[in-house]
């Protein structure tokens, strides 16, 4: 049995138990503007971040990119009408998604990353097959770090969950840097 | 202050003039200097070959020859380090301990145990400076670009005394040179590109001299500059503070 | 993997034959690095938080047996199936069985060295199974049928006109379009229909929590996540010591791991698997393939700590110069060097030799691992072991002696200069001296320090 000899030979072989280290949050860094900081970071990674005063502004982008027939998807009742089928969507239809709006748990200053969890997205694909991406993050939700983010998500109760940071992209050729590799080619955080 | 002066090997035979300047230098500043004459090498070299085990004669001789200074004082930041890491001396522990503890490199004896603020030297030319790995990750005498540190530097501090000197700094301030002991042979063909890419990046600069505290590392720049016919001259960081 | 006999010297020499390409695959990795200062300069605590990294995974190497069981048990709470591999071919055979059990034809995978490091996609092929790899710098040197160079950077060796002609030959791109643009946008559309078509995704794992059972994967191209909810069963495959206690140390590590390894803040994606979806099979394969023996060499265990950001390639003066290839293993760089040994002492007695020691490895390592101190002490192990060639055993035990005993030195050396002085063309001959090669020897003195002394001040 594989498990039995890799665990005897691992208890054979480790060293005597150290202790963790305690992780002093208080010697982290800490930001005068976590909004500012955020709005600056994302756009360095190829992001945007948008403060808006109402959602009404939105749900009339939503309504003016459905008119154009593209195949966008809603999860956020205050924006119009929510997709109904979108959990057991197969991923062929998905593959055609033009715009997904999202609402995200929670956003990190340091590094321009938003959480969703798994009910957020509503369809596990859905912030990745979409050609364009939107998340709306509430601006008290926003954190200094990722010591932080992780002291406000329970990360581990949903089957699944992200931390999203700009859209997709790779420089894999030569270095040069690419948007829009597999996943989202555009991500815009709207901070309300 | 009585200082046993410790000439690596291969200054000892083909750079004496580095130590000639490492003494007079030394004496300068007031230091009682003994030269034990029977003394080899570290034991680098085998050492960094894996053969550590083959350096222990030349360990015991090194204890012999160093044993009654209060300090030992040589003009390569790597034979140091290397002393400094692996002295071992199986029948005289205790001395090897001793040494270990009080072998210094040139620059940080003159900046942290004779704390030189001044000095009558002149040298007025345009050098570069070539910070070697082992005198600085290994020493300590300069911050490393890797680090989020404060920035420090031993080296330039003495520079910075001697009249005249115009002192150039690579871009890649602390890019090893590709010398690396027994590397610089049995990795010729890397050993020689590092060396080439180090020194272009020097005469790109306009520079006459490159300097720095580890003859090593500039022999086989100077090698280099030699086989492409520059006008570009090394010179050790001892020279310099001498003259 | 390539069957190669050559050594690191040899095949660095090739590469450098090149010089232009050679230079310029200096600087691209140098810019890498350059941004990785310039992020971690951001961090005012960055030291600090290289500490705790490096504490939390000591403390993980000295729990590893319990934080497994607990993965365990978490994992398999949470309706993921567990698997265990001793060595690479169980790894292998528990995935291909997977895919039997399951009539999968068609896999995606998205980048996992340690399916590199197990040879996963050629055992696979052979299998009948049809392979994609997902990651573009993957994608591209799977076309090109050649193992990856750098584990973060796979196909960092090539310059665009190289991918441009891959994918022409591949994808039918347009002869002669070098724009990287262009070319990631084929790559894109071609792999979004693998992504539909797949059965089956396989992902490594940066990180397995053992208090949730849940695991964490990192990409910036989103192909691990479009692999993986896309497909019906998702496989991933970890090392044992991808494990970390707690799902709070992420905020030490993914602070740590993309700043290092490619500057920037985070990564894209950092994805936190812990249950399947509705109606799709997760299976974790956990690897020892030598691991275990590594933590039990004192000198060498810490290097378990690596989280394979390659900040030590990228910052390796030698790495840069000599290509991934030069290093033969699906690990190269200085991290390779220290851990191939353990795998294959006779395969890998080059590597930790292909070194200069600088240390510029330890000091860009985001867990503090003492890179270039175990490259020291590997060679050490490997002259006391016997995998050193007999001419440089010669050859330092002839040093050893001259160095130990004062008298010979001084005739040695008498000797030495007297013969570069007088016959200059023995030693100044390219064949048998490599020092002589490309450099000028350094000009005899008539006196050794030794001789000047006695005359100046005296003495015997």
């Amino acid at each position: 049995m594989s498990r039995a000899s890799i665990l005897t030979a691992i208890t054979n072989n480790k060293p005597s138990l150290v202790d963790l280290p305690i992780i002093d949050i208080n010697a982290v860094i800490q930001y005068d503007d976590v909004v500012a900081q955020f709005k600056a970071v994302l756009e360095s990674i190829g992001g945007l971040a948008i403060e808006l005063n109402n959602m009404q502004e939105l749900e009339s982008e939503v309504q003016a990119e459905k008119a154009k027939g593209h195949y966008i998807i809603n999860t956020l009742p205050e924006l119009g009408e929510v997709d109904k089928d979108l959990a057991t969507q197969v991923v062929a239809t998905l593959e055609t998604v033009h715009k997904a709006y999202l609402r995200g748990a929670i956003a990190v200053a340091e590094n321009g990353a938003v959480w969703l969890y798994e009910h957020q997205m509503v369809n596990r694909l859905s912030p990745f097959i979409c050609q364009h991406l939107v998340l709306v993050v509430e601006k008290r939700n926003i954190v200094a770090t990722m010591h932080q983010a992780y002291q406000h998500i329970d990360a581990g109760k949903e089957g699944f969950g992200v931390f999203i940071a700009g859209p997709s992209k790779t420089a894999d050729i030569e270095q040069s840097l690419v948007i829009g590799a597999h996943g989202a080619r555009s991500l815009v955080v709207y901070l309300v | 202050m009585k200082v046993g002066l410790f000439v690596p090997c291969y200054i000892d035979q083909f750079y004496p003039q580095v130590a000639v300047a490492t003494l007079q230098l030394l004496e300068k500043q007031g230091c009682e200097v003994v030269f034990p004459l029977n003394q080899t090498c570290c034991g680098q070299p085998m050492a960094n070959s894996g053969f550590a085990n083959l350096a222990k004669g030349c360990d015991r001789n090194f204890v012999e020859n160093f044993d009654g200074v209060d300090y030992i004082v040589g003009p390569s930041g790597s034979c140091v380090l290397h002393l400094k890491e692996h002295l071992h001396d199986g029948n005289n522990e205790a001395k090897a301990t001793y040494i270990r503890q009080h072998v210094y490199e040139l620059v940080e004896f003159l900046v942290d145990v004779l704390k030189v603020e001044k000095l009558p030297s002149s040298f007025p030319h345009k050098v570069g400076l070539h910070i070697s790995c082992h005198g600085q990750r290994g020493l300590h005498l300069s911050s490393m670009s890797e680090l989020v540190a404060p920035p420090f530097s031993k080296p330039e501090k003495l520079l910075s005394m001697v009249k005249g000197l115009q002192l150039s700094k690579p871009a890649r301030m602390d890019e090893c040179c590709g010398f690396g002991g027994t590397f610089c042979v049995f990795e010729e063909a890397v050993s020689v590109k590092m060396g080439k890419d180090r020194v272009g990046e020097h005469a790109a600069n306009g520079v006459e001299y490159i300097t720095g505290a580890d003859t090593s590392c500039l022999m086989h720049l100077e090698g280099i500059l030699k086989r492409q016919g520059s006008t570009v001259k090394t010179i050790h960081i001892a020279e310099i503070l001498n003259s | 993997m390539q069957a190669t006999t050559k050594n690191h010297a040899q095949l660095s020499e090739a590469f450098i034959a090149d010089e232009p390409r050679t230079d310029w695959h200096d600087e691209t990795l140098w810019f890498v690095r350059s941004k990785r200062d310039k992020a971690v300069h951001q961090v005012p605590e960055w030291e600090l938080l290289r500490e705790w990294a490096s504490a939390i995974k000591n403390h993980t190497l000295s729990n590893l047996d319990n934080y497994l069981v607990d993965f365990e048990r978490n994992a398999n709470a949470n309706g993921v199936v567990v698997h265990w591999a001793s060595n690479a071919s169980d790894h292998n055979n528990i995935v291909l069985k997977i895919m039997r059990d399951n009539q999968v034809k068609r896999v995606v995978k998205s980048k996992s060295m340690l399916t590199e490091e197990c040879h996963l996609n050629p055992f696979l092929i052979e299998n009948g199974i049809e392979v994609v790899d997902t990651d573009l710098g993957e994608r591209i040197v799977q076309f090109r049928n050649e193992p990856p160079s750098h584990i973060v950077l796979p196909a960092i060796h090539l310059k665009k006109q190289d991918v441009s002609e891959t994918f022409h030959e591949h994808l039918h791109t347009e002869k002669g379009n070098n724009d990287p643009q262009y070319l990631t946008e084929a790559a894109r559309q071609h792999l979004r229909s693998k992504f539909i078509a797949s059965d089956l995704a396989i992902t490594g794992v940066n990180f397995a929590i053992a208090e949730t059972g849940g695991f964490v994967v990192c990409t910036n191209e989103g192909n691990a996540d479009m692999g993986a909810h896309a497909a019906k069963i998702h496989i991933a495959c970890m090392g044992f010591e991808k494990i970390i206690p707690k799902l709070e140390h992420l905020g030490v590590f993914l602070r740590l791991l993309a700043r290092s390894a490619t500057g920037q803040p985070t990564t894209t994606y950092n994805s936190h698997f812990h249950r399947p979806r509705n109606g799709q099979q997760m299976h974790i394969v956990i690897v020892d393939n030598g691991r275990s023996k590594q933590l039990g060499r004192p000198e060498f265990r810490n290097s378990l700590k690596c989280i394979r950001c390659a900040a030590c390639f990228n910052t390796c003066p030698v790495y840069r110069r000599s290509g991934g290839h030069s290093y033969h293993t699906a690990v190269a760089g200085p991290i390779g060097s220290i851990l191939n040994p353990n795998i294959d002492m006779r395969a890998n007695a080059d590597l930790p030799f292909a070194s200069t020691l600088c240390g510029s490895c330890s000091n860009v390592c985001p867990v503090k691992i003492d890179i270039h101190d175990q490259l020291w002490k590997w060679r050490q192990v490997l002259v006391a072991e016997g995998y050193v060639a007999n001419g440089k055993k010669l050859g330092m035990k002839g040093m050893a002696f001259v160095l130990a005993y004062p008298k010979v030195y001084r005739i040695a050396g008498k000797m030495g200069r007297w013969v570069m002085r007088v016959l200059p063309f023995v030693t100044n001959n390219k064949l048998l001296n490599p020092w002589y090669k490309q450099r000028e020897m350094p000009e005899a003195p008539k006196a050794s320090f030794r001789d000047w002394y006695r005359k100046n001040r005296g003495g015997s």
